[in-house]
Formats: structure tokens, C-alpha cells, sequence
């Protein structure tokens, strides 16, 4: 079987009296595409935050393994240069910068300075980001500042890729599009892909793991588990359709 | 260079060339450089600001400790020395080093900006109330007595590197010092255009995305922060040469906040606004000076509020929008005729082009 790129024992994180991630132990292989759905507050973007670094874990938090390393007490820039890369839920990109800056900046710290610009290059022509290269950031639609990130993240080409909500502000065509990416991107790097669309969850046809109340309530296909009585309550059949 | 990557690091050496020449030549047509001196030393402070402000997004309410800093660094270690080669060195290495530390400590322990802003202060306090301190012949380092309230006077001036009795001061002085800020400009614009400075621009726009783009980003920053003390440290050396003496008023909140305003009023986010605000803010100051009916930082206070109001980018930006304004119109005019011969060419009868 291949290893574990991600591999959490008793993930715990809390604020105050609140438990937003809760004894998790989650397991993610070399080359592998998940799902990871929950209703709001299920604790998803926390994980992703204790994955990287966002929140520094300690001994309390449990065990987190990146690539076999074991990162407690890591900061995100050293996860990071495992090669993990993540699309936050609310994008975080460089809104005073133009869009071949964001993307050269992330490419540059893997690359010289002109590997950095055929990469940019590459990265732009992949998204079809070509025509807006000059442009602001800051100015752009919600949708493209996610297309944006995404370049961020892949300008790195990085092993283990995390996704918040991708999909959010994307719609119908773009949104099959934004699918060949991530199965394409799939191609050379594990994904986690955290989203409520259960269409776009579908269309992705991964294995899922659903998170409640900050635990695991159930993992398998898709099928499976979408079909599946407790998932249907957790989201009181509001999107589970 | 890649003309993708913005402006930042892009020296336009037209621009550039005239500007030193300006500089360079204003001593044929003023009699007294004494003024132009001081102006050009605090064009280079309001550098230093502007440089880590404008561009890593790092603002120091305090930034005038590393300039008296780098003032007392120059006399004592001169008044030791007994030439000007090493002290000027230690200027900037003293306050570089002291940024350092302060800055290790609130990068890598992740301190908001608000307490960032309050440390940065406190340091300039505290070095304000100790100098203040330090009457008494306690106080001294080797030869050089602190000297409290009165600070250190008589120390040697700037003199040619290895003969300590060829002195520099007037105009020569002048040059010195212009050259010096055109170095430092050279320099942020080397730093701007260089990887380091693309990240620092990064810092600004969205720390954490740096970060998560694997960025060091506390190292970064220490390291613009103490870059930014060192050019403020041979400020400060130079102000001490030119005023001959050293007092714990160079550490004062009022000094701090003036430069705030230079960058402020001048275009922060850019090189030449800080500059420039310094060059004009500085020389009213100067003319406010000589007189005692109006309070001058009541003036300071209300340009301020005035250019926040008024030309909220600054005047720097303000200036090339209009540049690029006028330029456009000589351009569209241009098309414009060319696109009335065009009609007259080819386009008789045809009702739609004239519309
Ligand atoms: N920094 C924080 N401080 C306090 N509570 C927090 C913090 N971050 C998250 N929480 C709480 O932790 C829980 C999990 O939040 P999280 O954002 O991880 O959920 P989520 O599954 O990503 O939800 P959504 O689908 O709305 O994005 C929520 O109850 C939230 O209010
Ligand atoms: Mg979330």
C-alpha cells in the first residue's frame, strides 16, 4: 500500500469551551483524491488550519505526520516546504499585486528567477489566466480570485495539495472545468477537497469523509455515504439531496 | 528585467540621472549648503521609513530611536576613535543590531501590529528618559561622557577615511551626504527589484499567503526592519557631523512622528514621495523655526490632516497621476488626428466614421 502523506493520531483542537476538531485520526495515501464534507462548523477548515500550521499544534493537540515528518510545534512556512500546498476558504491571495505576480512569487521559492517566469507562464496558460496576467488582484470577481489561488498553489507543484471550498462562487461550466483541474492536478499530488456542492462532490467521484461536531462521522464512496441515514441528518436534508 | 513584475524595483534612470544632477549642481546656485545639508539628511530618514513601511507594510512609531541612536553611536564612538571611518560604521551597525533583537522579538513572537507599534514607541522612550539620565561622569563610555540633558558636544567632525585631520564639512559635507542618500536610493531600489523585496511586498499584501507560500516571513521582516535601522543609524551620524553635537531631543516622540508625516504627505508606498515630503515639510520647519508666533507642530498637525484630506496618496502619487493624465491627453490627441487624416484618406462618404 502507498504511505501515508497525511496521518493524524487524536487530532484535538479547541477554543475556549468549543471543540472544533475532536480526537481525529485521519489517514490520507500518496496519490489520493478526498472529499471532505460537513455541515457548517463541522470543524473542516479547522483541520485544514491544524494541517498547516496555521495554529501551531503542541503536544496536547496530538500527532500530526506531513510526508512521514512529525510537525508539532511547526510553523506553516516549514509545512509548507514539505510540499504541501492549501487554498484557504476565503482567498487569500496578494490583492495589490497583479495576477503574474501571485503566481511568480509562489513559483519563485521553488525555482530560479527564470524558471519562475516559464513556470508563471505555464501556470497562467493552464488556468486560462493568460489575458488577465497584468491585472489587479484586488479587482477581480470573487470566482477569479479563487482560479488565481489555485494558480498560487500549483505554481508550486506541490505533493499534497488542500482545498477549502474551491468550488464557492464558481458555477456551471466553470465548475466542470474546475473538476478536469483538480483530476489533473490529482495526477501528481493527494488532495483533500473540502465543499458542500454534493453535484460538484459527485462529479469529483472521490472517497468522502464527513466531519461532524469536529469528528469523523463516516468515510467511504461516495455512494455510500451520501446515501447513508446519519449523513442525511446531520444536514436535516438541506443539501444532501 | 521582466516587465510583468511591477514598477517597484524598476530604477527609471532618466529620472534618476536628472534628479542626481539636481542634486549635485544646487551647490553653484545656493551659497549656503548648510540648509540643503539637513534636508538631504532627513530626505534619507524619511527613506528609511518609507522603505519598510510603504513596501513591507512595517510601521515604526518610534523610528527616530535608531536615528538618535545611530547620532550617539557616531559621537561616542568617534570622541573614542578619534576619527569618523569606524563610528560611522558603528552608526549604522548599533541601531541595525538593536532592530534586530526588538525586531526578532515581535516578528517571531507573533505581536499584533497594535503592540507593534506601541514597542516601537516604548524603545524610543525609554532611550529618550535614559539619555536623559545620564548627567554624571558615571556615565561614559571610554572617553566619551553621555552628558544627560546636554548631551555630547565637540566630537570629530567627518573626516577622509585614514587622515583623521582632513575634515569634511560645508559643501564637501553636502556631497557626501547627497551621495549617500543616492546610494540608499540605489539600494531600496536594488532591494525592491530582488527576490527579497518581492516577498516583502508579499509581507504587505497578505502575510499569511506568504507564508503559506513558504515564506520565512518573520526573518523577512526582521531583516527590512533592521536594513531600515541602519540607514536611519547614518541619518542619524550625519545630523550629529552636521549639528556637532548630540542631545537626548533626537530620540523625541515629536521627531518620530515628523517622519511619519514626511512619508506620509509625500506618498507613502513610494521612494521619492518620503523624499520629498521630508525636502518640503523640513524646510518650512526650518522657516517656522525663525519665527515664535505659530507653534510649529501645530503646523506639522495640520498639513497633515490637510494632505491625508486632500491628496490622501501623497504628493508623489499625485504628481505622476497628473504626469500620466497629461500624457494620455497628448496621446489621445495624437491618435486623434491621425485617425481625422485617416478619414480624410479613405473614409469620404461613409456617414457612420464622422458619428
Ligand atoms: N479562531 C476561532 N476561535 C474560536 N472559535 C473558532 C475559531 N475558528 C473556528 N471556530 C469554531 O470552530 C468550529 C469549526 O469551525 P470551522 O470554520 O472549522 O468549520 P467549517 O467546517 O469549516 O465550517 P464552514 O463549512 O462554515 O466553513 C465552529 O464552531 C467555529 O465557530
Ligand atoms: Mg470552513
Amino acid at each position: 500500500m502507498r504511505e501515508p502523506i497525511v496521518d493524524t493520531r487524536e487530532l484535538t483542537m479547541r477554543f475556549g469551551g468549543v471543540t472544533a476538531v475532536n480526537n481525529v485520526d485521519f489517514v490520507l495515501r500518496e496519490g489520493e483524491l478526498r472529499c471532505l464534507i460537513g455541515p457548517n462548523g463541522a470543524g473542516k477548515s479547522t483541520f485544514f488550519k491544524c494541517l498547516t500550521g496555521q495554529y501551531i499544534l503542541n503536544a496536547d493537540n496530538g500527532r500530526v505526520h506531513i510526508c512521514g515528518v512529525d510537525v508539532t510545534g511547526w510553523r506553516p512556512y516549514e509545512i509548507v516546504r514539505l510540499g504541501v500546498g492549501i487554498k484557504t476558504q476565503v482567498p487569500s491571495v496578494m490583492n495589490g499585486l497583479t495576477v503574474y505576480e501571485n503566481i511568480w512569487l509562489s513559483a519563485r521559492r521553488v525555482r530560479d528567477r527564470r524558471g519562475s517566469d516559464e513556470e508563471t507562464r505555464a501556470v497562467l496558460d493552464e488556468l486560462d489566466l493568460g489575458p488577465l496576467s497584468r491585472r489587479l488582484v484586488g479587482e477581480m470577481s470573487h470566482g477569479e480570485r479563487q482560479i488565481v489561488e489555485l494558480g498560487i498553489v500549483l505554481a508550486q507543484r506541490p505533493q499534497l495539495v488542500l482545498l477549502d471550498e474551491p468550488a464557492a462562487g464558481i458555477t456551471g461550466s466553470e465548475s466542470e472545468k474546475l473538476v478536469t483541474l483538480i483530476h489533473r492536478i490529482n495526477e501528481n499530488a493527494a488532495l483533500i477537497v473540502v465543499d458542500h456542492d454534493m453535484q460538484f462532490v459527485r462529479m469529483l467521484g472521490a472517497e468522502i469523509t464527513v466531519f461532524h461536531q469536529g469528528s469523523i462521522l463516516i468515510e467511504g464512496h461516495a455512494d455510500d455515504v451520501l446515501s447513508d441515514q446519519k449523513v442525511r441528518e446531520v444536514y436535516v436534508g438541506n443539501r444532501a439531496a | 528585467m521582466n516587465e510583468e513584475l511591477s514598477a517597484a524595483g524598476r530604477i527609471r534612470w532618466g529620472w534618476f540621472i536628472a534628479w542626481a544632477a539636481v542634486m549635485l549642481l544646487l551647490p553653484m546656485v545656493l551659497e549656503d549648503t548648510h540648509t540643503l545639508t539637513v534636508l538631504t539628511i532627513w530626505s534619507l530618514l524619511a527613506l528609511s521609513l518609507g522603505l519598510m513601511w510603504g513596501y513591507a507594510g512595517i510601521l515604526s512609531f518610534g523610528h527616530a530611536a535608531y536615528f538618535g541612536l545611530g547620532a550617539y553611536a557616531y559621537a561616542i564612538a568617534s570622541i573614542n576613535f578619534g576619527e569618523s571611518t569606524v563610528a560611522l560604521f558603528l552608526a549604522m551597525l548599533v541601531p541595525a543590531m538593536l532592530a534586530a533583537a526588538i525586531g526578532a522579538m515581535m516578528f517571531f513572537g507573533r505581536i499584533s501590529d497594535v503592540y507593534l507599534g506601541v514597542i516601537t514607541l516604548v524603545v524610543s522612550l525609554i532611550l529618550f528618559k535614559f539619555m536623559n539620565a545620564t548627567a554624571g561622569d558615571v556615565y561614559r563610555i571610554g572617553d566619551a561622557r553621555l552628558g544627560g540633558f546636554n548631551g555630547i558636544p565637540g566630537f570629530p567632525i567627518l573626516n577622509v577615511p585614514g587622515f583623521p585631520s582632513m575634515e569634511i564639512w560645508g559643501t564637501p559635507f553636502y556631497y557626501v551626504v547627497a551621495v549617500a542618500l543616492l546610494l540608499c536610493y540605489l539600494l531600496s531600489r536594488w532591494i525592491l527589484y530582488s527576490t527579497f523585496g518581492r516577498v516583502l511586498l508579499g509581507i504587505r499584501e497578505n502575510e499569511l499567503r506568504t507564508e503559506l507560500l513558504g515564506y520565512n516571513v518573520p526573518l523577512h521582516k526582521t531583516a527590512i526592519f533592521s536594513i531600515s535601522a541602519a540607514m536611519a543609524g547614518l541619518a542619524g551620524a550625519f545630523f550629529a557631523m552636521w549639528s556637532e553635537i548630540v542631545t537626548p531631543g533626537l530620540f523625541a516622540l515629536g521627531q518620530s512622528a515628523e517622519v511619519i508625516i514626511y512619508v506620509i504627505v509625500g506618498g507613502l508606498g513610494t521612494l521619492v514621495g518620503p523624499m520629498a515630503g521630508a525636502i518640503l515639510l523640513g524646510f518650512l520647519k526650518l522657516l517656522l523655526g525663525e519665527q515664535t508666533l505659530i507653534d510649529n507642530s501645530l503646523v506639522m498637525g495640520l498639513i497633515l490632516v490637510l494632505a491625508v484630506l486632500l491628496v490622501p496618496s501623497g504628493i508623489a502619487p499625485q504628481l505622476a497621476k497628473f504626469r500620466k493624465r497629461y500624457i494620455d491627453r497628448l496621446f489621445r490627441q495624437r491618435s486623434g488626428s491621425s485617425g481625422r487624416r485617416r478619414r480624410k484618406l479613405g473614409g469620404s462618404g461613409n456617414g457612420k466614421e464622422s458619428s
